[in-house]
């Protein structure tokens, strides 16, 4: 134990030589566009990204997914910048670029020689209001998305069960939705729904610019200003609130499916950072999955998959970053002779575990000592710094919690743990999926050998 | 004229990216083990990376043993149990990390550098290296993990393409088979093979060091030592057999209950130390190596919409690599991209690149070359390339220079020389 503590001292002096709360410069232009940069002169480069506040979780139904098709209708150009085009200069001028959409926020950005960033906000200002939506266009990307989530979700058994999961596990909030979309919906997409809902949404007052890399923020704040604020403000109206109404008893489902292993999800309904009225839960929560699977050395590795050996594998998530409230996950896959009820009473009697007895204070501080390293080891890359800020100040948390992340989770104590773990991991608010697999009935069967070329 | 204006503009970007050049230091150790090091001061941290000629392709017929091998390394070593060494990691914020390729097996600690943390981590790493135990109860644990994850393998079209893909490139050879093997070969291991294949070929005269962080020469060097000092010398192993050349074109198609078709079509590409190296991989960039704006992507995605990814790359080996095209696409368009696949590439082999897409194309991997190099994380993994691989020090440094020295007309007649689309191999994975 005294080693413990003596590496956590360590730890944190690390930490601290590496960080000064005010790295990050803050700007708002008069439309509202609002811009964080983070100088890091490491290397000559420069990641710029783009967020927006939309994504799954504020669709309406019948138009799941909508975000994420706008997301690919974005590459396909604007007056200024016909199709193809914006790929084109941001390629020759050596970056990298894509983008992402998530439940609570669409993102887009560039990785650039840091003298070429004019040419990514000079682009993306463009697209903020500007692009394109043609009909024969969308027919087309209907078809890739549609693509995507076959090769995502369709054919991967593990997949399928999760999107019924959340789809059970939530009543009336948006998270019971796939950010893909239903394939209903994806179908039936129109040019107007996209239009609209590019008008609602994309806007200087519904983003944030985020820069971070070899720069001076004066310099990107000057031409931040030149691109976006010739853009106007738009009226936005707040998402509904859309929050889940209160489970009663837990529940149940099975999903059978061509696979060749059983599996096992569960999840209990928690509220997360921005939606909880005590902050310091949502971080013992962090710390709780932590206990459960933060690394090898974490419970679910050392008593389900080597002590006890029941399981091939197990792990459990808290996504505390979420802008609604969310699940707290686990999953297992049972070795051979097990079952996936025999995994939900191992995971269940853990959980039993941690609201029993206080975590041992070695293993509390092994997780704190991962937490402190992994700051160190987060400013090796400029985008997961960017992707930080970003996400944080999209879901309506504030870029400032990264600032106080560590401090928060050294704040955890094993009664905390305990604490949550007694009032929200409880039966009542769970959730099961068990896959069921079935046989996969077109067995892989010897090739049909041909030599030679086939024309084409 | 406008050639001329367009190496003047790449001289500028050569003296803008000068001073990234990677200073790559190289030594032996006293066993003769290669050392590689790279001095970054930024962050209180360090990546070391020991690699060995220990990949798949030294399985022999025991199809994966060396993936199984490697994964027991942190399941037991020296007085500890796993446990026991997981935790000395998660105590000190370490990140252990092992892994096998074809051609290569590889342990990796990323730590801080505060000393009493670095020690912990490198002396724990030194015992999982030197004195694995391979027990009989954590070797059957591990073993029923890997026989359940070659069964689930089952469930994926896109890993049953692949392996076909192999087999149809190099029948024999020791890059044929799935690195994590197969379950009729695994289910005979036994913890005795994995102790013959630890002994045989992770000594210091097999083995690789990479460092980079902020640790100054010194310390790089004595830790170097200190890692190696448990290993045999022994020898190298002998030198892998070259692959034989494809004699004639194949289609194989897998029946698959999935909604979508798995495409893998390629050939014999490149080998790491090959003189074709860069001709093929700048025009491979143009053809489906450069994401959004490569012609396979523009074809088959862009055009067509017929598939979410469309791609083509070399994986260059120690002996010969494959050339790899791939997509997935509804079951019932499954002709039709594979012809618009096999189209786009014959019209690359038969005309070229244009100027412009050479162009644009050297701007690109120029233009961007920071960005490959920019993380302790990215450096280490090319430095330990380098190494493997015995690329001169320069390698990084030089790329810039080789790839604007490319010429269309190198491109076109290279293409036709190594890419013969009548030898393709094709594999199609999915339902009908």
């Amino acid at each position: 134990m005294k080693f413990v503590l003596l590496f956590i001292a360590l730890l944190c002096s690390s930490f601290t030589a590496i960080s000064s709360p005010s790295q990050v410069a803050e700007k708002t232009l008069e439309n509202g566009l609002k811009i964080l940069v983070k100088p890091d002169r490491r290397s000559p480069v420069v990641v710029s990204q783009i967020w927006y506040k939309v994504g799954s979780s504020y669709e309406p139904g019948g138009i799941t997914g909508i975000s994420h098709m706008l997301e690919h209708m974005m590459f396909k150009g604007t007056q200024k910048y016909p199709a193809g085009e914006f790929s084109r200069i941001i390629a020759e001028n050596g970056g990298r670029e894509n983008a992402f959409t998530g439940r609570d926020y669409t993102a887009y950005f560039q990785t650039l020689e840091k003298s070429r960033l004019e040419i990514s906000l000079k682009l993306e200002a463009d697209r903020m209001r500007n692009i394109h939506l043609i009909a024969d266009e969308l027919k087309k990307e209907l078809e890739v998305v549609t693509e995507e989530r076959r090769m995502r979700t369709d054919d991967k058994p593990r997949s399928k069960t999760q999107e019924h999961f959340l789809a059970m596990a939530f009543s009336n909030s948006p998270y019971k939705n796939p950010v893909i979309g239903w394939p209903a919906d994806i179908a039936a997409y129109k040019v107007a729904d996209l239009q609209a809902w590019y008008e609602r949404w994309y806007a200087p007052n519904n983003a944030t610019l985020v820069v971070v890399g070899d720069i001076d923020p004066d310099n990107v704040f000057a031409l931040a200003e030149k691109y976006f604020a010739p853009i106007k403000p738009s009226t936005i109206d707040p998402v509904k609130p859309q929050n889940e109404i209160e489970q009663f008893g837990a529940r149940k489902m099975t999903v059978k499916l061509p696979a060749k292993l059983p599996y096992l999800i569960m999840g209990y309904k928690v509220p997360v950072l921005n939606t909880v009225k005590e902050e310091w839960e949502a971080y013992a929560l962090e710390v709780l999955a932590g206990i459960l699977d933060g690394g090898n050395s974490a419970r679910l590795a050392s008593r389900l998959v080597r002590g006890k050996q029941v399981a091939i594998s197990a792990g459990a998530g808290y996504y505390m970053t979420s802008r609604l409230p969310d699940l707290f996950m686990l999953d297992a896959t049972p070795v051979k002779g097990q079952t996936v009820y025999d995994m939900e009473y191992a995971l269940k009697n853990e959980i039993i575990d941690l609201q029993t007895h206080l975590v041992d204070d070695a293993e509390l501080q092994r997780i704190k000592a991962q937490v402190l390293a992994n700051a160190v080891y987060e400013k090796d890359s400029n985008f997961y710094q960017a992707m930080q800020l970003g996400m944080l100040e999209t879901v309506g948390i504030g870029w400032e919690k990264a600032d106080d992340y560590v401090e928060n989770i050294n704040q955890v104590t094993a009664e905390h743990i305990r604490q949550v773990a007694r009032k929200y991991l409880v039966e009542d608010k769970l959730n099961v999926a068990y896959l069921d697999p079935q046989p996969i009935t077109t067995q892989p069967k010897a090739a049909r050998h041909s030599g030679g070329r086939h024309a084409h | 004229m406008r050639i001329n204006v367009i190496s003047g503009l790449f001289l500028i970007i050569f003296s803008q990216t000068a001073f990234t050049a990677v200073n790559i230091d190289y030594w032996k150790t006293r066993q003769g083990t290669r050392v590689y090091y790279v001095h970054t001061t930024s962050l209180p941290m360090v990546d070391v990376q020991i690699s060995f000629d220990a990949g798949s392709a030294r399985d022999g017929y025991q199809f994966g043993l060396a993936s199984m091998t490697s994964s027991m390394f942190d399941a037991g070593a020296g007085e500890w149990n796993a446990d026991q060494i997981a935790e000395r990691f998660a105590s000190i914020g370490a990140q252990f990390g092992k892994g096998v390729s074809k051609d290569m097996a590889w342990l990796s600690v990323r730590t801080l550098t505060e000393p009493a943390l670095f020690d912990k981590a490198m002396e724990t790493l030194h015992v999982i290296l030197s004195s694995p135990s391979f027990s009989e109860a954590d070797f059957e644990r591990k073993k029923r993990r890997v026989l359940a994850a070659l069964k689930q393998r089952e469930e994926s079209p896109g890993a049953l393409a692949s392996i076909a893909f192999n087999k149809a490139l190099y029948k024999e050879h020791p890059y044929a088979h799935p690195g994590a093997g197969v379950i009729e070969t695994v289910a005979g291991f036994g913890p005795q093979h994995l102790r013959e294949f630890y002994n045989q070929y992770y000594v210091a005269a097999n083995a690789m060091v990479v460092i980079v962080g902020d640790v100054d020469k010194a310390k790089a060097q004595q830790m170097a030592e200190q890692l190696m000092a448990g290993l045999a010398v022994s020898t190298k192993p002998e030198p892998l057999p070259e692959v034989p050349p494809l004699e004639k074109g194949y289609d194989q198609h897998i029946d698959f209950p999935s909604t979508q078709t798995h495409v893998l079509s390629g050939l014999l590409g490149k080998s790491r130390l090959d003189k074709d190296y860069v001709t093929l991989y700048v025009g491979n960039h143009i053809l489906g190596g450069s994401g959004l704006v490569s012609k396979m992507f523009k074809e088959v995605r862009e055009k067509r919409g017929l598939a979410y990814s469309a791609y083509s790359y070399f994986a260059p080996q120690l002996r010969t690599g494959s050339f790899t095209m791939g997509l997935q696409t509804r079951n019932d368009q499954t002709a039709q991209a594979v012809a618009v696949m096999k189209q786009t590439l014959s019209d690359f082999v038969e005309q070229g690149p244009s100027e412009k897409d050479l162009i644009a194309a050297k701007k690109n991997i120029t233009g961007g070359f920071a960005l490959r190099i920019d993380t302790n994380r990215k450096l280490i993994n090319y430095v330990n390339m380098i190494g493997f691989y015995q690329l001169p020090l320069d390698y990084l440094d030089s790329f810039p220079a080789r790839v604007n020295a490319v010429t269309a007309e190198q491109i076109k007649e290279t293409f036709q020389r190594r890419v013969k689309p009548e030898l393709l191999q094709t594999i199609t994975a999915g339902g009908q």
